[in-house]
């Protein structure tokens, strides 16, 4: 039998987790020998992964990567209403980490980081621990579950679902919609923003409205938005609500549910009380957990500061930030979350060579938002570094489809394949 | 005879070294800017879908196109919001980028 070198860190991996070696002190021994230089990165996502394969990539392999992340395998958010609309299947939106491994040589470590001590660069697992020249967190959102009365991550879990991290709930989800009666109310409660993809409430009524004409025209979408109004692609989601979907969608704006009666399915907002069918209650977000146990949060409790050239926090020296956690006038979305990666990447690979990261940082987010099967429409954006204001700005010249079109569906499911096969293949 | 082909290559490193150097420079800031293109075009432009491929695509074309619909001269869906957002300095590096990876390898 032969055992190559990944085989072997699996082995010693499990072996340590499983205490096969008796007498070593496990909360203190460092998962991988560490020769050269060092980036780990906790979280797998779009961001998170980006990061990984474009350091190995552009530092020519001489970077060691090392990823943790929670999960074995990777779903993607964006599209993942579909599955509520029936066009898609969760399984269409998983992918597995195999390439970042075989192909860029990325260690990875499925698991849970248990604290940081971001003087010592160290990252603690459960396993042991692992010692860093850099670390960058991509830990996407968390849900503030105590902003809502009556709600907790167990009856998000069994009951009243967000479905806002693609996976197990976005099926349950659909199983609802699946079970709920014609002539039912599927409720969807958005948060005040910023939270991740602020077009995809607005998306997932299109989508469940398109089930619901297919399925139980008697039905109805009630949206409770906590903003004052329709927060992205506003007159694209009319259109497409009034028109496609007539008298199905019921918008209500500065609707901010403030509790939920999981037993009787009622979300309560200043104003009224709520009875549906389904409840969809999207709770406030905030950074990742990990941000936390980095001490990389703001003064706001939600959000972490970063110097836009580098992604490293404003807190703590060689600890980066990228994707959904970001406190920025930028979307947090996946193809942002990419974006932001390459910049970190490239300025990490600098960094790690004594050398200047580059100063004139322009990203992009190009977001669709599937309105029914088959249309789309989408927000596209170049954002710049603005030296003065020392954060990212809109450039000019950005903005939303003109209107709906089967051509622009098509551009999104291309956009998937690619962007999935960018950060992942 | 050996001593006219020593000059030769010794001009001809002198003159490729500052030239390479350069170009390493400059592809670095290119490259950091394609970066934002894949998640629609592929990684350096090698479209796996059937989004357009910008992996090696002639210069003048690239910059052409992108500057028609910066002028709204192209009609797009999308990208007139993109190539607005950028220089006409930055259209000639993209070029450069694009134009100098090779179809049908990814890297």
């Amino acid at each position: 039998m032969s055992i190559n070198r990944r085989d072997f860190l699996k082995m010693t991996v499990a072996g340590i987790a499983v205490g096969a070696f008796p007498g070593i002190a496990v909360a203190g021994s460092e998962l991988l020998k560490k020769k050269g230089q060092r980036v780990v990165i906790v979280g797998g996502g779009f961001g998170g992964a980006t990061a990984a394969k474009y350091i190995r990539d552009w530092s020519h392999n001489k970077v060691e990567v090392v990823l943790i992340e929670r999960n074995a395998m990777f779903i993607s958010c964006p599209m993942s209403n579909t599955v509520l609309g029936g066009s898609r299947k969760i399984n269409d939106l998983t992918r597995s980490y195999d390439s970042l491994k075989k192909k860029h040589g990325v260690k990875l470590i499925q698991g849970e980081v248990t604290a940081i001590d971001p003087e010592k660069q160290t990252v603690m697992l459960s396993k042991g621990h692992l010692s860093y020249d850099r670390l960058i967190i991509a830990p996407g959102v968390d849900f503030m579950f105590d902003q809502i009365g009556g709600l907790d991550a167990k009856i998000a879990d069994e009951k009243i679902h967000h479905a806002w991290k693609a996976g197990a709930q976005t099926v349950k989800l659909r199983k609802q919609l699946e079970a709920m009666p014609d002539g039912g109310v599927f409720a969807i409660a958005i948060p005040k923003g910023p939270y991740r993809c602020p077009p995809g409430p607005y998306e997932r009524a299109c989508q469940v409205a398109h089930y619901m004409k297919q399925n139980k025209p008697k039905s109805k979408v009630l949206i409770l938005d906590a903003n004052p109004d329709i927060t992205s692609k506003k007159g694209l989601f009319m259109a497409a609500w009034n028109e496609l979907y007539p008298g199905m969608v019921e918008y209500r704006p500065n609707a901010a549910v403030l509790s939920v009666d999981a037993g009787g399915m009622v979300a309560k907002t200043e104003f009224d009380d709520v009875k549906a069918d389904v409840l969809n209650i999207i709770p406030p977000m905030k950074a990742g957990a990990v941000a936390s146990m980095a001490g990389v949060v703001g003064a706001d409790g939600r959000w972490c500061a970063v110097d836009f050239i580098t992604y490293e926090s404003k807190v703590h020296k060689n600890i980066h930030v990228i994707g959904d956690a970001v406190a920025a006038a930028l979307p947090k979305s996946g193809h942002m979350a990419t974006s932001q990666a390459k910049i970190c990447a490239a300025a990490v690979i600098e960094m790690l060579q004594g050398k200047q990261p580059e100063q004139d940082p322009a990203i992009v987010n190009t977001c669709y938002s599937m309105v029914s099967d088959t249309d789309a429409v989408h927000v596209a954006n170049v954002f710049r570094f603005n030296a003065e204001k020392q954060s990212m700005v809109s450039a000019d010249g950005g903005g939303v489809s003109g209107k709906r079109s089967a051509e622009e569906g098509a551009f999104a499911n291309f956009w998937l394949d690619n962007i999935l096969d960018d950060v992942l293949g | 005879m050996i001593k006219k082909y020593l000059l030769i290559i010794t001009c001809a490193l002198g003159l490729a070294l500052p030239a390479i150097h350069a170009q390493a420079e400059v592809d670095k800031h290119a490259r950091n800017l394609a970066g934002s293109c894949a998640a629609c075009h592929g990684t350096n432009g090698h479209s796996k879908s059937g989004m357009p491929t910008l992996a090696g695509l002639d210069r003048t074309y690239f910059v052409t196109a992108l500057k028609e619909f910066k002028s709204g001269a192209r009609p797009a869906t999308v990208m007139q919001h993109h190539a607005k957002g950028y220089t006409d300095a930055e259209f000639e590096l993209l070029a450069d980028f694009f134009a100098s990876q090779k179809v049908g390898k990814k890297h």
